[in-house]
């Protein structure tokens, strides 16, 4: 039972994690209805952003928010300089890009602050939290930067003005723009978002698995495998499924023998794929319907 | 008059039949006299460019002609690959005869695959797919099946010679089978295509709906064409590790799946002779980029597929085809 209960623990805590990545997945899959390949080269990037800043003696909290920002006005030139001009282009060419994007990005920081690891610092410590045996300070504080993050898109997306305008250009383009919605912003926005979502999982992932330019490469499987299992339209579906995927893989490396640490990045292809066949719109995204 | 038209149409597609001719006919005495006059570096990576446009083909036939995407091409690669090189180490079979055993188990799995993807389209299917070749090396390294896949240290292949009484070292001899197997490849993919089943093919690209009304069976095609692609793949793995004489789950990553269909896009979605020039590119690219800069090799890579997308949307296949007309114009 306490193993059980040790499992369950550790796997909200990188459940958590990949809530995050997922979040910033459906961000993007929302505005432009892709899924960005780059997304966990991004948020290294900003990690690392954050991590000079730090190392140029800045205070964590003052690194955390200009690096959040930065994040945010890079995702919106992201779009600006590269994807605007391809709007209109094939599926298939939007991916090149992706992979030219991702790239760059992991070759950038790999060139910029080099292959080794670093330690990350946290502002909670790394003791455990109060009343918890089995759960850090800093995993709880992810938690709840989580939940906090989904509350404060939820009011965005329900009640602000632009909020809803991002909704109905990512909906029906051709019809906000008749409205007067600014879809070429709203999209721009929604990159910026995206960015900056990727920029606080990054920082809140890195003092866990140490930062370095390949960190995210297994931790966005697992993300987009909650992303599809929660729906890759709904951002609560994709905060409950990564939560759950954390869970799943925690509790299948424990009790499945032949699973182990070997086979983890294959349950996320087992996820992603079971998910797919089973109920592809995942456990919250809205049905799909075709007109025939 | 019409008589008239009908003769000028005659002569001119006669015309277009002999430049195309005169075109593959040079083209092919260039890669015939090559490697007696390069060095053997570049023998050796004319041979890969090869390997990678049958690969590279494969894709094409799947996304280019049946319209589903994949970002897992590396996993049916690295399935050929292994399935000679276990074949030569532990089977003790002939090199050649591993070529067709790997394009069987592919074509195998590749069906098996088409199953689940049939029910998956656009993103999806590329999320599918992402994760299979993310996987890939993973599960290459299970120790369970150590004692044949010889786990994270790979296999080493042993070299064949060239057969005896040809004049023709052992890279030379490789170059030319490859060269082989890749034109007898895109023979028949230009068939495949052309056939009935590439129609349906099409048809089920283009619109699934009239295909079903016209009584194209679209879940057997849609595998079918998965299957086919696979096979295409894992032959091209096979020669891989014939070629290469060495496979580990490392050479299976990520990055060559998204190198193959990186090919696929630069030589143009739909365009078989494409398939050349984007293996061209994804292997000759990464190079130039290392000579440019060593360590942002990757980000002048990544610059160079992006400038190349916002420049030509649908690959080399424009340009290619402008000059062909040209030419074609020319030689009238």
């Amino acid at each position: 039972m306490e193993l059980f209960a040790q499992q369950v623990m550790a796997g909200l805590a990188s459940g958590a994690i990949y809530a995050c990545i997922a979040l910033a997945l459906v961000m993007i899959y929302q505005a432009i209805g892709h899924v960005n390949f780059a997304q966990g080269e991004m948020a290294t990037f900003s990690t690392f952003l954050s991590w000079q800043m730090m190392q140029w003696g800045s205070p964590y909290w003052a690194a955390f928010v200009a690096a959040v920002a930065l994040s945010f006005a890079g995702g919106m030139l992201i779009d600006t300089v590269v994807f605007r001009p391809i709007r209109k282009a094939s599926v298939l060419s939007q991916i090149v890009m992706f992979v030219g994007l991702l790239a760059i990005l992991n070759s950038l920081s790999g060139f910029i602050w080099d292959f080794t690891s670093k330690p990350f610092p946290t502002p909670l410590g790394s003791g455990p939290l109060s009343g918890f045996r089995f759960m850090g300070m800093h995993q709880a504080a992810m938690m709840a930067i989580t939940a906090l993050m989904l509350v404060l898109l939820y009011c965005f997306f329900r009640f602000t003005s632009v909020g809803l305008a991002m909704q109905a250009a990512a909906e029906n383009p051709d019809s906000a723009r008749l409205v007067g919605v600014r879809v070429e912003l709203m999209i721009a926005l929604g990159w910026g978002m995206a960015a900056g979502i990727g920029a606080v999982a990054g920082i809140m992932i890195a003092p866990i698995v140490f930062l370095e330019p390949n960190m995210m490469l297994g931790i966005m499987l697992y993300g987009f495998a909650g992303a599809v299992l929660g729906g890759l339209a709904s951002p609560l579906g994709a905060v409950i499924g990564g939560f759950l995927v954390g869970l799943i893989e925690n509790l299948a490396g424990t009790y499945i023998p032949a699973v182990g640490a070997e086979l983890k990045l294959t349950i996320a292809l087992a996820i992603i794929i079971v998910v797919l066949v089973v109920k592809p719109s995942g456990l919250l995204g809205p049905r799909h319907a075709q007109r025939v | 008059m019409a008589l008239m038209q009908n003769v000028q149409v005659a002569s001119s597609s006669r015309a277009i039949l002999g430049s195309r001719w005169s075109l593959g006919i040079v083209f092919l005495a260039a890669a015939l006299l090559a490697p007696f006059l390069l060095h053997k570096f570049y023998v050796f990576q004319m041979t890969l460019v090869l390997i990678y446009a049958i690969a590279i083909l494969g894709l094409n036939l799947l996304v280019g002609f049946n319209g589903q995407l994949s970002l897992g091409h590396g996993a049916f690669f690295a399935l050929g690959a292994y399935t000679a090189a276990m074949l030569i180490e532990h089977g003790g079979v002939n090199y050649a005869a591993t070529l067709p055993a790997a394009g069987v188990i592919c074509f195998i799995f590749g069906f098996l695959f088409g199953l689940p993807a049939l029910r998956l389209d656009g993103i999806y299917l590329a999320l599918a797919t992402f994760a299979l070749s993310v996987a890939t090396p993973q599960i290459l390294k299970l120790s369970v099946f150590e004692t044949w896949t010889g786990g994270v240290q790979g296999l080493i292949v042993t070299k064949p010679d060239a057969p005896p009484g040809l004049p023709l070292t052992a890279d030379q001899w490789l170059y030319f089978l490859t060269l082989g197997v890749s034109m007898l490849m895109y023979w028949v993919a230009v068939n495949l295509v052309a056939s009935r089943t590439g129609r349906a093919l099409r048809s089920v690209r283009d619109n699934p709906l009239a295909a079903t009304a016209m009584g194209v069976n679209t879940a057997y095609y849609k595998t079918l064409a998965f299957g086919i692609s696979g096979a295409y793949t894992g032959i091209a793995g096979a020669l891989s590790a014939i070629v290469v004489q060495f496979v580990a789950p490392d050479s299976f990553t990520l990055t060559l799946s998204i190198s193959i269909l990186v090919g696929l896009v630069v030589g143009g979605v739909g365009w078989l002779p494409g398939a050349i020039f984007g293996a061209s590119f994804i292997l000759l690219v990464p190079n130039i980029a290392e000579g440019i800069s060593k360590g942002l090799a990757g980000a002048v890579y990544g610059v160079m597929m992006i400038l190349l997308m916002l420049v030509l949307p649908s690959g080399v296949s424009t340009p290619v085809r402008w000059m062909q007309r040209k030419f074609q114009a020319w030689a009238k």
